[in-house]
């Protein structure tokens, strides 16, 4: 049982690292977006270090959001789907197998690139390890919802936009608290409760996702 | 064809019966539209005539019957969907995919409605159209839950993919309702907290309770009255999609 989520967990690397380019957007879009904020809203250092924590974490948010599209449908098209379906392994495991290997192409390297945003937008220097610490505990949920949305729009009409639809009213928690905890730590009020909850709502989506995901794919195999 | 169905199910796959459906519907829409209309106009005169005028907010509080009912009926709304929603998915049960597609927009509508005259409301009292507080904020999640509903449903081709997959996003959405209802005890924001559903009693003279529940009630009456119309309109354009395909092979 196990075996088999690793070994999806070891292709769907191998996949992500043969085509480094893909994972790699995902980056160039958060750096990019980001880099146009200074620009818009002006580069006085007090508004980018108030709105900095905000900011990074929207981007992070639809960063995962774009990256979501990955995640099933070229299972879906080539059929290896299908093959996930009908394996002895539960299906549930197999998605989370798949989730985090998507994450740790996703938003564990927007994670580790955070603290380097942080100094772009001049934040604190409690921000540069409170953000990369929010983003690795609230980055894994964002998949986890995410990934509901992605499997329920599998051969559906309209894709992307519809996601952002379906998928960001669920993220607002996530971003709420978020942002608290960094701002927390930049004001110096410390950011552990909202860092906690973070961790609560990744234990919840981990236990009960799973099960979403996995009904929304038999759903689109059918 | 309704002797078959009675013989093999239970009590749920009893009404499953669109024809047994469209009878009892017919024969009670007549009068849950009447007492909507009668209930109305009483409520109303009650609400912005008889009741007395608040001590501090003066006439301008008048807009909690509209408004107060209005929120409660986009969580009861949402709840209908989510419940109807699942025996959908669970039981392949025709009539409660119908029942939750019917209940989306009506309760979008009370959703957008609950959020307009709490802008309104907000305006004199807060001195603000909106605010960025918890309960505004969920509720307006809410309001893109409804959509999204509507949205997912409609972007198939096939009527039941889109019907199943709509359905595992409403369950989803539930996690939103305790986070809407509690919103205000949990954050100490600017909208007031429960004042009418309390355990100690509601904090609310009885002067302008009285009112507020007869309005709850028509609104739920309404509510009952427009699902049961969705749902006729709905089998129906289905029979008459079915006899055209019919007709044309």
């Amino acid at each position: 049982m196990l075996s088999a989520a690793s070994a999806l967990l070891r292709r769907d690397l191998r996949l992500a690292l043969r085509r480094p380019g893909e994972s790699l957007l995902g980056i160039v879009f958060f750096v990019l977006a980001l880099s146009l904020f200074p620009l818009g809203v002006g580069a006085s250092p007090e508004i980018l270090a108030r709105i900095g924590a905000g900011v990074i974490w929207v981007l992070a948010l639809l960063a995962v959001l774009l990256g979501l599209e990955r995640l099933w449908q070229s299972d879906h098209e080539d059929g290896s789907l299908e093959l996930l379906l009908l394996a002895a392994a539960p299906l549930e495991l197999l998605v989370v197998a798949k989730c985090l290997a998507h994450w740790l192409t996703s938003g564990l390297i927007l994670a580790a690139a955070s603290p380097l945003l942080a100094l772009l937008m001049g934040l604190p220097g409690e921000a540069l390890w409170a953000l990369p610490a929010a983003l690795l505990l609230g980055t894994p949920t964002l998949t986890l919802l995410g990934a509901i949305g992605a499997a329920l729009l599998l051969g559906s009409r309209r894709g992307s936009v519809l996601a952002a639809l379906l998928v960001l009213p669920l993220y607002i928690p996530v971003l709420i608290f978020g942002v608290s905890a960094v701002d927390g730590y930049v004001m110096g009020l410390g950011g552990r409760p909202q860092l906690l909850i973070l961790a609560a709502m990744l234990l919840a989506a981990l236990a009960l996702a799973p099960f979403a995901i996995a009904a929304a794919l038999r759903l689109a195999a059918e | 064809m309704a002797r078959a169905d009675a013989a093999d199910g239970g009590a749920l796959h009893r009404y499953a019966n669109p024809l047994r459906f469209q009878r009892i519907a017919d024969a009670v829409y007549p009068w849950v539209l009447g007492a909507t209309a009668a209930l109305a106009p009483i409520g109303l005169w009650w609400a912005l005539v008889v009741a007395p005028a608040d001590y501090q907010q003066g006439d301008a509080y008048r807009i909690i019957f509209v408004h107060v009912p209005a929120a409660w009926m986009a969580l009861f709304t949402y709840l209908v969907l989510a419940v109807a929603a699942a025996v959908g998915l669970i039981w392949r049960h025709p009539l409660a995919e119908v029942a939750a597609r019917a209940a989306a927009p009506i309760g979008a509508c009370f959703t957008a409605i609950a959020l307009l005259t709490g802008s309104i409301w907000g305006k004199p009292m807060w001195g603000t159209w909106w605010e960025w507080d918890a309960r505004l904020t969920s509720v307006l999640i809410l309001f893109f839950l409804y959509l999204g509903y509507i949205a997912l449903h409609d972007a198939f081709d096939d009527v039941a993919r889109g019907a199943r997959a709509a359905a595992i996003l409403a369950i989803v959405g539930v996690v939103n309702l305790p986070i809407i209802k509690f919103s205000v005890d949990w954050w100490n924001t600017l909208h007031q907290p429960a004042t009418v559903m309390r355990l100690d009693g509601p904090r609310i003279d009885p002067a302008m309770l009285w009112p507020l529940l007869l309005m709850a009630l028509v609104y739920k009456l309404y509510f009952v009255a427009v699902l049961l119309l969705r749902m006729r309109a709905e089998l129906t354009g289905r029979r008459i999609a079915n006899l055209r395909a019919a007709q044309g092979a």
